[in-house]
This record gives structure tokens, C-alpha cells and sequence, in this order.
């Protein structure tokens, strides 16, 4: 692991986004070179190491290298890769590798600034993924608004093939591997893996009915398809490098390693922070003098979303809990992607929440009726309520109308004041997928906590309807 | 099956037991959880599911409790396969809120305008609220607008705003038909279903997805507004358009049919219909139908035998004039042509008529356009179900079936795409099955006996490009290796003589003895007309003269003693002024004879014409007396499809003016000859039938009525007759042999009168291969002189790949380019010179 110097981080100042901290660099180790997204600099500090001692090794000792190193998936669900990858059936050929960076979730840009500043330790890791599985084809799946790491994986493959690192004989080897860039036309949904397969195959992005429930059995194309997120394959050239020990000291036990969390809102020093899993708590990394320094000068906390838009939020009473999946989903919520959002008094809590669930609401496929519709009725009755149009039994309506789409009690965090217990991660739906779910988080949070916010927006209660406009 | 769209077979034999609310059930392995919940009595709701289709489980209108072990959830039962011990709860209070909150949010956006939308009284949604829904919608804000409705083609006018977003429209046009015409636009709420910018919804299927809207979305022009689901009264008949007899439900208000429906047989249609099988019955109700008699006369209505008019004139008369024409002349200067429209019973009188009364065997009911009777009898036959065998080969020698057999094409196209079938083709040009295709190997008229003889490895192929024998061998291997084989057998030109396509099926039989034979003769009837002796040489019941003259003895009075001739001979003796009466059963020569000249100079050389049809039609207004025919809406009957199959034709509503049916029409000419046909009802005639027929042998009205939608699929054939070999000239390889083929829309007289087709037709123009275009020296779109044995033309020419070099396409009876101009029927092939224009 090269550490980068002093003299790079100049480049940073100008550039919000990273922080560095002085904890471990798995991930982010180039970050601080104002070059690091070119070959040369990552030839210079150790890049494609990690793939050399891949390659030196049988495709089944790196799996179990993986397996051993316990990674678990970055995208949001937190599944072990090297179990992911055992999935494949035996003998069917051809099966595919797919990157997820679809990175869209409401507060997540932790994937964006790999692919930005690190795009060739992102091929490096599909190169060892595909040398594990035993695949040729690998197709990097990156959303349609991120243009920037679009052009720095570009010109990194096109270094990376007359390198001689991608494409026919890598490194000199028999592993042959094409790695094809493909750019998303800008949709949340296809962030879930089987509504980017339909995306990468031409079709609308819309998820698959499950069963199968994973691609690894019937993905792309009707093969065999392994999808991973772009930090989890980010992690693959360290751990072959320094291998599945050293990884497992980072972190805690059931979730080793490090992690990148994207904070933002009402934070002295908003960024992406490399943490170590498990070990950190929330209080760390919103107080830490290492890390965002508490909230802003005058201010205090009011609550915050520990897992990108679609967690349940949490309050004061959390900020202990660990960075980890299992007690933050005991507590009513998720660490998925790693989004940790901050918000302080000033918040309107009725507006936080309208303002999330019109993003659902906008990015719903259309596919199944709960969703689309739900989705956006709830919007519509937010909206009324927040334009002072609502009436006292909207609240309950918002409850209802998202027990239809979750039925049952939704995940939320304890609220002792009311007598309300913590219900545990995760939703249950009655959609495909978890979209239309994800909308009645921050219904739910805000209601059970902020009631008396919704209350007082109340006042005229004449439930005057949200206008529709007429369409072509 | 690896999409998972049904295929329609499933193993009865083996059960899964499952429990549904409390009951053991037996379900089928692999049964979707709401058909086996529907077969057990259960049903429930849904939108999005349809048995057709693969599911897509969009609505979740079916979500109920499933526990396969783990505890109850909720899960799609129009997604999930019964398993072994699972339970089932359709009631539980988890599975009403959930089924509650999806009908609410369905209708949060819905209009609810359900006193002005046609589909109500008829609708799975307004039906499903009344039934399952919560009574009372909470959504208070204004719902989604759209400008409404759009047309996404001529037919087919789409609300958005009653859409809603079931799939059914998108898939059909996806996975069915296979026009992606149709998609989802935008997202979320605001998802739409439309077409794209300048494609509209030109799909030969596009009906389907009216009837199989699950709301008022999707509404069809020639029925919007027209009645109240509750006003139709309706019979199960069956479609005598074409020969696939599709099953359908007739319905009818205040006495007039105001639509088609498709009905689902398993082993027909599936419940799909053409656009041209479902509009066609607004022709039926056309006001130019044919409401009495018409006879020669001048302009001012009086009748007069050598007038310049038609006028009309009283049933007795115009029989009488019929009846002594005929009398005036000798059973051998007498021939009927035509009977494909009527009904078997109709077919049976008629035959009776000229064969048994006037003696006559100048019959038949094929107008030069189809294969002999005695090959469709002889090769063994196939069934639609056995051609389309999961993992079986078809092979297509003959026209393309989307064009000419639409309901068919869809079950091959099913079969092909998701069954595992694998289809060969062997045709003149690219068909709407091509890129399904295993082998789509392209030919030029006179070349099909080379290609069999090129697939099975034998000599004689030597005239074939070298990449067509070596398609053509590959083709022959995978039929080697495959499953059972059916070969589709048509006309693969109107263009070249019948013999040819004989000679190729006959090869095929020889290589393949195991393969069956599909008849792709399309015109309506033509197989019960076939089975009922309309056909020279043949007697009713699938007999030649000499067999069935025993059997006919007593009978009828007379049995013919030599085999007549077929329609193409019938015509140029009647041309040569050989024929002093012709009868045209529902045949509009002069439009769908190959040879249009042939066609004119025979009614220019017969001295009386009797035409038996429901519009004056360009022949009829030649004929001497034209007789009102019933139409299908108005008889009752039998139909044969091309597999042999008998299904009930229906009369639903009342014949206009006098016209009557067919059947009956022989009946009172065969009085005015002095001959009682002893038939005074269809009855009548089936008993008759029954009775001289081994192979109806058993069958009457009940036993047709208490058969299951499918049918009765008469067995028993024919020895096969092997005619000698028709001599093909060599190929000059700088004239272009021509290929005629029919499209889906023509200028056919029943097109031309419904409203909702009539401009549907696509014209035509002379269509070369690319690269010919280039031999010749012109472009798309410039004049070229023709020369062939019609004379000389100048047209204009176009290009298309689909084309095989080396020949010229030219569609049929459409206008731009009158292809019979161009046919000569007395030539094998008809080979065309084509120069630039000076």
C-alpha cells in the first residue's frame, strides 16, 4: 500500500468530496494524487499488484481468498461476495460479470469518486472477480449522470487494453477479459441488479420478477450473471495483495474491513470517509475531530439517515450504535449504501419527507401497481398537508396508504417518549422490489417521531386536491 | 418453455396436492397458483394475468398468504407454482387489505367514467371492485390527464387515463404477435402505454389487445359506442374467413352482429383472431349486400336477357331462367365454380345439385389458386396441435402463413419462439416467420423439387446457388436429428402451376413417410368443400367417382361418369365457348382467378353466368342472374378447417331482404329442374351426409354442439394419387421469374366493404432482389418496361432483400400493379424480361 505524500493533498482542497482520515486506506489510498486516475500513477504506488498475485494463484485459491476475507457486498444488502459468486451453476457457459455503478441512492457518492479518482483499481477488481469465476466478459454499468467517471473509466480501460492488462492475455497469461463500458440513460431503479440487467440488455429498466431470486442463476442474456457493486470490487486488489488476514484486521469480526461512508447535510465537514467497519459508531463519525466534527456551529442534531433515502431515519439515541449491518437493522434501519445524511433543528421534518418521497415517487419504474401509484399518492397528500391544504385524517391516511405497500409494521426506530419499540430491518412489500417500500421510510420516521410537526401544518384542513396537469 | 409462456400442454397425470383456504386441491405440476385456486372453485382477482401469456405479476391484484414453510406471506399467485403442501389463504385479513390497497391504488388514477365507457358491464375492474374492493377511494387529489383517446393505428383508439399498466396489451404485441409496437412510456405514475413517434400499432393482431384489456383503454373503432355489454346477445360460432376456423363469439344488438370476439379453443386459436377475422363481419352489414334477385335489364329496370344492367327481379323468376338455361344445355357444358364461403351443409346441396342432378363434374370449389383435392386428402394429414409439438420441425413450403392464415401464424410463432420448434422454410421470399427461422433458405418458382431433393443429399440440385444447397443440406440434417416434422404445404406463388408445389410435397413424402402434411389452402371452407365434392372427381365424403358411385346409388339420381375439370381447364374451355352455363358460387373470378385474362375471356365466352353471392361483385355484374346469398352471421352449418376439423357455424342474425342460404337456393333450382334434394332443413342435410359419408359417419348437430369448443377432427384420408411431374423450363438468367403472393389486406370484396379495412390494403409495385436492381441498371422507384406473356408494361420497381434473385414479387389483387395482368395460367412458371425504360 503506498501512502500518498504530503505534496498531494493540495489537489484536495480545491476538490470536496474525500476526506482523508488517519485511519486505514484500503480503498482510497490513491485518492490524494491529483493523477491517481491515470495508469502511470497507479503503476507507481502498486496498482495491478494485487491482480500479479491473482494470477499467480489457481482461480479457486483466490475465490477462497475472498471467501476467507468475509467481503460483503457494498451495494446495500451487504451479501458475502465470495458466497455470491459460488452461485454460478456448474458448466454453464457463457456467464457474465456485471459492475453495478448505478450509484443513485439519495446521499450516496461514494462509488462515483472510485470510479472518478480510481478507475483502475475498479478494473483491476474486475479483472481478479472475473479470474475467480472463471469469466471472459465483464460489462461496467455506469449511471447515465456521471459523466466524469464515464470519461476516467474510458481512457482507463483504453490505457488498461494497450497495457495489455484488459483484452486477450492479460498480463501475459492465458485469462483473456473484455471489459465494456456502458453508460445508464439515468434511472434509480436500475441501481436494483435485475432492472440494470433488462437496462444492459436494451430493455426498459425495470426489475425481474423473483424467482430467480439471483442473477447468478439466470442474468444477462439468460446466463449466469454475477453482480457487484463498484466498492466491492474495489476492495478485491488489497485483499489479493495483502490477503484475506490483513483484510479481516480492519473492521469488526462479522463485518471486516473498511468502508466508505458519504456524509452529508448539516456537518462542519461533509465528504466521503474511509471507516472501518463495526468499530466506528455514528457518534465517531458525525462528532469525530477526524471525521465530519460535529454539526454546524450553533446547531444540534435532530436526526439523521444512516443508510442513503430509503432508511428509516435515526435520532439522537443511536448515534452509539456501531457502522454495522446487524445492530443497525435490530434498531429499525439499514446501513445500505453507506449514506448518512444529517440533518439539524432547522429541518422541517414534513418537508424532509415530502422532499424523499417525491424522489421515489419520480423514480418508480411503473411497474407494479402499489409502487407507482402508492408512491405517488403519498407525494400528493405530503405535498397537500405541507401546502397547509391537509386534513387531520391525512396522517393516518400516509400510514395506511404505505401499509399497503409494506404491509405490517414498518421498520422504524424505537421512540420511548411515545412507548414505541424499534421495529427491525427489513420491510416487507408487496411490489417487486424494494423501491416502492423505500418511500414509506421517511413516512413512517417522520410520522412516529414529528407527528406534532404534521399536526400543526394542519390548520385549514379544507383538503383542497394537488392540480393535475394534462399530458401529451 | 425457458420464458415460462404457457404452452397450452400440460401433464395431466401426475398431482401436486396443495391446500386452498382449508380444501385439498390437486394441482398439476408446475400449474401457476391462481389457475389450480381457478380449477378448485377459488378464484382470484387479477388483472395483468392472462393463461396465454406469460406472467408478469404487474398488477398484484392476486396476492394472497402463501406458506410453502417458512409461515405465511403474501406473495403473486399469478407467479408461483404449487408446490407439494403449500397453504393457501385466499380470505385471511392480510390477503383482503392487500388486495383492498392495490384495487384502491388502481383506481386512484382511473377515471371511473364507467357510464360512458364501452367496457362497462364487460369489465374485469369494474367487476373486481364490486367484488373485492374496498367500496370507497380516499384519493382526493386530481388524477392523472391525458389528451384522450389517441388512435396507435386505424383501429384501435387508446384512453391512457382508463389504462391500467396491466401488460396484456405489451406483451401480446411482444411475445404473440411479435410486433413491439406498443411499449411503456416514462415511469412512475406517469407511465404510459403508447407507440412511438411516426410507428403506429400496424399489427395484423391489433384486435387482440382490445379484447384482452382488461379496462376500457383499448377500444375498437367499429365497435366504440355501438352497444351496452348487456344489450349483446351472443352465440359461439366459428370464423369462416379462412380455413383455420377460428372460434368465435358472435354478438349481436337489435339484430345486427356488432362484433367478433375470439373464442378460446385449445387446439385452434387460442382465443386470438386476425384484425381481418374479427372486423370482417361489418362487410356482412354492409348496405350493398344483396338483398334480392338481379337479372339482365335496361336502365330503367325492366328486365331484358341482352340489357346492359343488372335489375332486380322476384326469386321465381330469376330460378326459372336459371333452371331453364341449365335445362337447355348437357351435363358436360355445365360447370360450377366456387363454394369455399358456404357452409359443409351448403356445399353438400350444391354438390348434390351438380353432380347428382345435372350431372355435371366440372366442379369446383379452388379458383386456381390452390393444390389438387386429391393431394390434400392423400398425403397424411396434421393437426395445428401436431405441427406445433414442443421440439418438432416444421417445414414451410408454401405461402406465408401472416399473411394468409393469420391465427395460424400465431401458433406457429408460439411454437417456434417459445416452444423449442424448429422451423425450415422453403419460399420464394422472406416470411413473418424468417428470423424465427432455423434454415430460411430462398427459392425461385420451379426450384422447390431441387431444394427437396438438395436437403436429403440427392442429385438433381445442380441449377441451386451453391449457398442455397448448402442451407438446404443443413436444413435436411436437422431434420434428421429432430423431433417429428410437419410440413406446411401451400401455394408458395400464384405464379407457377400447382404441379410444382405437388411434385415438391410429393418428394418430401417420399424422403420423410413419417412427416404429416398441413394444408395451407386459405380460402374459408375450401377443406369442407373438398370433403363435400366440390372438387373435380370427388364425391362427398372424401370419395373418387368410382368409389363412392355404389354409395350414392339411390340416392341421387345420377353419380358423373368422367372426372371434370379443375377451374383453370374449366375456364379455357369455357373460353374456347365450351361451357353454356357457369355457376359461381361465391367466386369473383375476375378478382381471385391468377389469370385475370383467362379469366375475362371465359366469361366472355359462356353463354349464361349464374353468380351466388352477397355483393354485386365485378363478376357478378357480368352475370346473366345473380342470386342473394346468406352471409356466415346469418346461416347455420358446419365448418371444416384445413386439419379436417368440424366445428358449428351459428346464425345470430337475420339475412337481409330475401337473400337466403345457399343450401336452399340449390334446393329451389334443383325444383325448377324437376328434382327434389329431399332437404327441407341443415338438418336434412347432415342426416343425408352422415348417412353416405363414412368419415361423417356418426356425426349430427348434437354430437357437434356437445364437443368442447375444439370440435370434431374428422379422420380418414385418401390413397394418395401421384400426378405425372410438371416440366419446369430452364432458367434464363437474365428474364426474372415471377412470384405472386397474397397479402393479409387486399382489394377483395369483403375488404373493400368493411369500413374498418378497406384502406388497409397495402399496394403493390415489381419488387427485385438488391443486387438485381443493380444488374438492371435503375433505382428504387424508376421505370422499367416488362415483357411477358401478358405483354408489354411499363411499371415501376422496387428492391427488397426478402426477394430471392433472380425473380420479381408482385402482390395480388392490390392496387399500384395488377399482378394478374402479368400470370399466365397455362405455363408452369412465368418468366418476365425487365429493361431499363428508354
Amino acid at each position: 500500500m503506498a501512502d500518498a505524500t504530503d505534496a498531494g493533498w493540495g489537489y484536495l482542497a480545491n476538490a470536496p468530496g474525500f476526506v482523508r482520515t488517519s485511519g486505514p486506506a484500503v480503498l482510497t489510498s490513491r485518492f490524494a494524487f491529483e493523477d491517481s486516475y491515470t495508469l502511470e500513477r497507479s503503476l507507481a504506488t502498486g496498482g495491478y499488484e494485487g491482480l500479479r498475485a491473482a494470477l499467480r494463484r489457481t482461480p479457486a485459491e483466490v475465490h477462497e481468498e475472498v471467501r476467507q476475507a468475509s467481503l460483503l457486498g457494498r451495494g446495500g444488502a451487504g451479501f458475502p461476495a465470495g458466497v455470491k459468486w459460488g452461485f454460478c451453476p456448474d458448466g454453464v457457459w457463457p456467464r457474465y460479470l456485471v459492475v453495478n455503478g448505478d450509484e443513485s441512492e439519495p446521499g450516496t457518492y461514494k462509488d462515483r469518486l472510485l470510479m472518478e479518482r480510481d478507475p483502475h483499481q475498479l478494473i483491476e477488481g474486475c479483472l481478479i472477480a472475473c479470474y475467480a469465476i472463471g469469466l471472459s466478459q465483464c460489462f461496467l454499468y455506469v449511471r447515465g449522470e456521471m459523466a466524469l467517471a464515464q470519461e476516467r473509466i474510458a481512457a482507463a480501460l483504453n490505457e488498461a487494453y494497450a497495457a495489455g492488462l484488459v483484452g486477450a492475455g492479460v498480463l501475459g497469461t492465458d485469462l483473456s477479459v473484455d471489459i465494456v463500458l456502458h453508460w445508464g440513460a439515468g434511472a434509480y431503479i436500475v441501481g436494483e441488479e435485475t432492472a440494470l440487467i433488462e437496462s444492459l440488455e436494451g430493455n426498459r429498466g425495470m426489475p425481474r420478477l423473483k424467482p430467480p431470486y439471483f442473477p447468478a442463476a439466470i442474468g444477462l442474456y439468460g446466463r449466469p450473471t454475477i453482480v457487484n457493486n463498484v466498492e466491492t470490487l474495489a476492495n478485491l486488489p488489497w485483499i489479493m495483495e495483502h490477503g484475506a488476514e490483513a483484510y479481516r484486521g480492519f473492521g469488526s469480526e462479522a463485518s471486516p474491513g473498511t468502508r466508505l461512508f458519504s456524509l452529508s447535510g448539516h456537518v462542519r465537514r461533509p465528504g466521503v470517509y474511509e471507516v472501518e467497519q463495526g468499530v466506528t459508531t455514528f457518534r465517531d463519525l458525525i462528532y469525530g475531530d477526524d471525521f465530519c466534527q460535529g454539526i454546524r456551529d450553533g446547531h444540534e442534531l435532530k436526526m439523521f439517515i444512516p443508510g442513503g433515502g430509503s432508511a428509516p431515519w435515526f435520532f439522537n439515541e443511536h448515534l452509539d450504535l456501531p457502522l454495522e449491518a446487524r445492530p443497525v437493522g435490530a434498531a429499525g434501519s439499514m446501513l445500505g449504501s453507506g449514506a448518512i445524511v444529517v440533518m439539524d433543528e432547522t429541518t422541517d421534518a414534513v418537508k424532509a419527507c415530502l422532499r424523499l418521497v417525491r424522489f421515489f415517487a419520480n423514480e418508480s419504474c411503473g411497474k407494479c401497481t402499489p409502487c407507482r401509484e402508492g408512491t405517488s399518492w403519498e407525494e400528493k397528500i405530503l405535498q397537500r398537508i405541507y401546502d397547509g391544504h391537509g386534513r387531520p385524517s391525512d396522517i393516518d391516511l400516509l400510514l395506511d396508504v404505505g401499509d399497503n405497500i409494506s404491509p405490517g409494521p414498518y421498520p422504524a426506530a424505537s421512540f420511548e417518549a411515545e412507548g414505541l419499540e424499534a421495529v427491525p430491518f427489513p420491510p416487507l412489500q408487496t411490489t417487486i422490489c424494494p423501491l416502492g417500500p423505500s418511500a414509506v421510510a421517511p413516512i413512517v420516521s417522520a410520522i412516529r417521531r414529528f407527528r406534532h410537526e404534521f399536526e400543526a401544518k394542519i390548520t385549514r384542513g379544507d383538503g383542497i386536491p394537488v392540480r393535475a396537469e394534462v399530458s401529451a | 418453455m425457458s420464458d415460462g409462456v404457457s404452452t397450452g400442454s400440460t401433464d395431466t397425470d401426475a398431482t401436486v396436492t396443495i391446500t386452498v383456504n382449508g380444501d385439498e386441491v390437486a394441482a398439476r405440476p408446475g400449474e401457476l397458483l391462481i389457475d389450480a385456486c381457478e380449477r378448485s372453485g377459488t378464484y382470484i382477482p387479477r388483472f395483468c394475468h392472462h393463461p396465454r401469456m406469460a406472467p408478469v405479476g404487474m398488477c398484484r391484484m392476486c396476492i394472497v398468504d402463501v406458506d410453502t414453510g417458512p409461515g405465511p406471506a403474501l406473495q403473486p399467485s399469478c407467479m408461483i407454482e404449487c408446490t407439494p403442501g403449500m397453504q393457501v389463504d385466499t380470505r385471511s385479513e392480510r390477503t383482503r387489505k392487500a388486495q383492498d390497497g392495490v384495487l384502491e391504488m388502481l383506481l386512484v388514477n382511473h377515471p371511473l367514467d364507467c357510464s360512458v365507457c364501452d367496457k362497462g358491464g364487460e369489465c374485469p375492474l369494474q367487476d373486481q371492485t364490486m367484488t373485492f374492493g374496498p367500496g370507497e377511494s380516499r384519493f382526493i387529489e386530481e388524477k392523472r390527464l391525458f389528451l384522450k383517446p389517441i388512435p396507435v393505428n386505424s383501429n384501435v383508439y387508446l384512453d391512457r387515463e382508463r389504462c391500467i399498466l396491466c401488460d396484456r396489451c405489451t406483451r401480446f404485441a411482444d411475445q404473440v404477435a411479435g410486433d413491439r409496437l406498443i411499449h411503456f412510456l416514462d415511469r412512475g405514475a406517469r407511465t404510459q402505454v403508447n407507440t412511438f413517434p411516426g410507428e403506429p400499432f400496424s399489427s395484423y393482431f391489433s384486435g387482440n389487445t382490445v379484447q384482452i384489456c382488461p379496462v376500457g383503454a383499448l377500444t375498437a373503432v367499429p365497435y366504440r359506442f355501438k352497444a351496452r355489454p348487456w344489450d349483446l346477445q351472443e352465440v359461439e360460432s366459428t370464423s369462416v374467413l379462412d380455413s383455420v376456423g377460428s372460434r368465435i363469439t358472435v354478438q349481436s344488438s337489435r339484430d345486427r352482429v356488432l362484433r367478433f370476439q375470439g373464442a378460446d379453443a385449445d387446439a385452434v386459436n387460442w382465443g386470438w383472431l386476425s384484425d381481418k377475422e374479427r372486423f370482417v363481419f361489418e362487410a356482412y352489414d354492409h348496405p350493398d349486400r344483396l338483398t334480392g334477385p338481379l337479372m339482365r335489364g335496361d336502365d330503367i329496370g325492366n328486365r331484358d336477357p341482352d340489357g346492359s344492367a343488372l335489375v332486380s327481379a322476384p326469386w321465381g323468376e330469376a330460378l326459372g331462367a336459371a333452371a331453364a338455361a341449365l335445362s337447355a344445355t348437357t351435363a358436360d357444358r355445365i360447370a360450377v365454380i366456387g363454394g369455399a364461403r358456404l357452409t359443409n351443409e351448403s356445399q353438400y346441396a350444391w354438390a348434390k345439385l351438380a353432380k347428382g342432378v345435372l350431372g355435371t363434374d366440372h366442379v369446383d370449389a379452388q379458383l386456381g389458386d390452390g393444390l389438387p383435392a386429391e393431394v390434400v386428402l392423400g398425403l397424411p394429414r396434421a393437426t395445428i396441435d401436431g405441427a406445433c409439438t414442443p421440439g418438432g420441425t416444421i417445414v414451410l413450403l408454401g405461402p406465408d402463413p401472416k399473411e394468409e392464415l393469420g391465427a395460424l401464424y400465431l401458433r406457429l410463432r408460439h411454437a417456434v419462439v417459445h416452444d423449442g420448434a424448429t422451423l425450415i422454410e422453403i419460399t420464394p421470399l422472406s416470411t413473418g416467420l424468417s428470423t424465427h427461422a432455423a434454415h430460411s433458405v430462398r427459392i425461385r418458382p420451379g426450384e422447390a423439387v431441387m431444394a427437396v431433393e438438395a436437403m436429403f443429399g440427392g442429385s438433381g440440385s445442380g441449377a441451386l446457388d451453391r449457398a442455397t444447397r448448402l442451407e438446404l443440406a443443413a436444413a435436411g440434417g436437422a431434420i434428421v436429428a429432430g423431433g417429428p416434422v410437419t410440413v406446411l404445404l401451400g401455394r408458395t406463388s400464384l405464379a407457377e402451376s400447382e404441379g410444382l408445389v405437388v411434385d415438391a410435397a410429393l418428394a418430401l413424402n417420399d424422403r420423410m413417410p413419417d412427416a404429416s402434411f398441413l394444408s395451407l389452402l386459405r380460402r374459408g371452407n375450401v377443406h369442407g368443400a373438398i370433403d363435400m365434392g366440390l372438387a373435380p372427381g370427388l364425391l362427398p365424403g372424401r370419395a373418387t367417382l368410382d368409389e363412392g358411385r355404389n354409395r350414392f346409388d339411390g340416392i341421387w339420381p345420377h353419380v358423373p361418369a368422367h372426372r371434370g375439370h379443375g377451374t383453370n381447364a374449366i375456364l379455357e374451355v369455357a373460353a374456347a365457348g365450351g361451357i353454356d352455363v357457369l355457376v359461381l358460387l361465391g367466386a369473383d373470378i375476375l378478382a381471385d382467378v391468377p389469370d385475370r385474362s383467362l379469366a375475362r375471356r371465359a366469361l366472355d365466352g359462356v353463354r349464361t353466368v349464374v353468380a351466388v353471392d352477397l355483393f354485386a361483385t365485378p363478376t357478378a355484374a357480368r352475370a346473366d342472374i345473380v342470386l342473394p346469398a346468406a352471409a356466415p352471421t346469418e346461416v347455420d352449418g358446419s365448418f371444416t378447417n384445413l386439419e379436417g376439423r368440424i366445428s358449428l357455424v351459428v346464425r345470430k342474425v337475420t339475412a337481409p331482404g330475401t337473400s337466403r342460404p345457399d343450401w336452399m337456393i340449390a334446393v329451389g333450382l334443383a325444383e325448377r329442374l324437376g328434382a327434389d334434394l329431399g332437404f327441407a332443413s341443415v338438418d336434412d342435410v347432415w342426416a343425408e351426409l352422415a348417412a353416405v359419408s363414412p368419415v361423417h359417419a356418426g356425426l349430427d348437430r348434437e354430437v357437434l354442439a356437445a364437443s368442447t369448443r375444439e370440435g370434431v377432427l374428422v379422420p380418414g384420408g385418401m390413397p394418395l394419387v401421384r400426378p405425372a411431374p410438371t416440366e419446369v423450363p430452364d432458367r434464363d438468367r437474365d428474364l426474372f421469374r415471377l412470384v405472386v403472393t397474397r397479402s393479409m389486406y387486399d382489394n377483395g370484396v369483403l375488404m373493400a366493404h368493411s369500413p374498418a379495412l378497406a384502406g388497409l390494403a397495402p399496394g403493390t409495385r415489381l419488387v427485385v432482389e438488391p443486387s438485381d436492381l443493380l444488374r438492371l441498371g435503375v433505382n428504387d422507384g424508376d421505370t422499367v418496361v416488362v415483357t411477358g406473356p401478358g405483354g408489354r408494361l411499363n411499371v415501376v420497381v422496387g428492391s427488397d432483400p426478402g426477394v430471392t434473385r433472380g425473380t420479381a414479387h408482385v402482390l395480388f389483387n392490390q392496387s399500384g400493379l395488377d399482378a394478374g395482368d402479368l400470370i399466365d395460367a397455362s405455363a408452369s412458371v412465368t418468366d418476365l424480361r425487365m429493361e431499363k425504360a428508354p
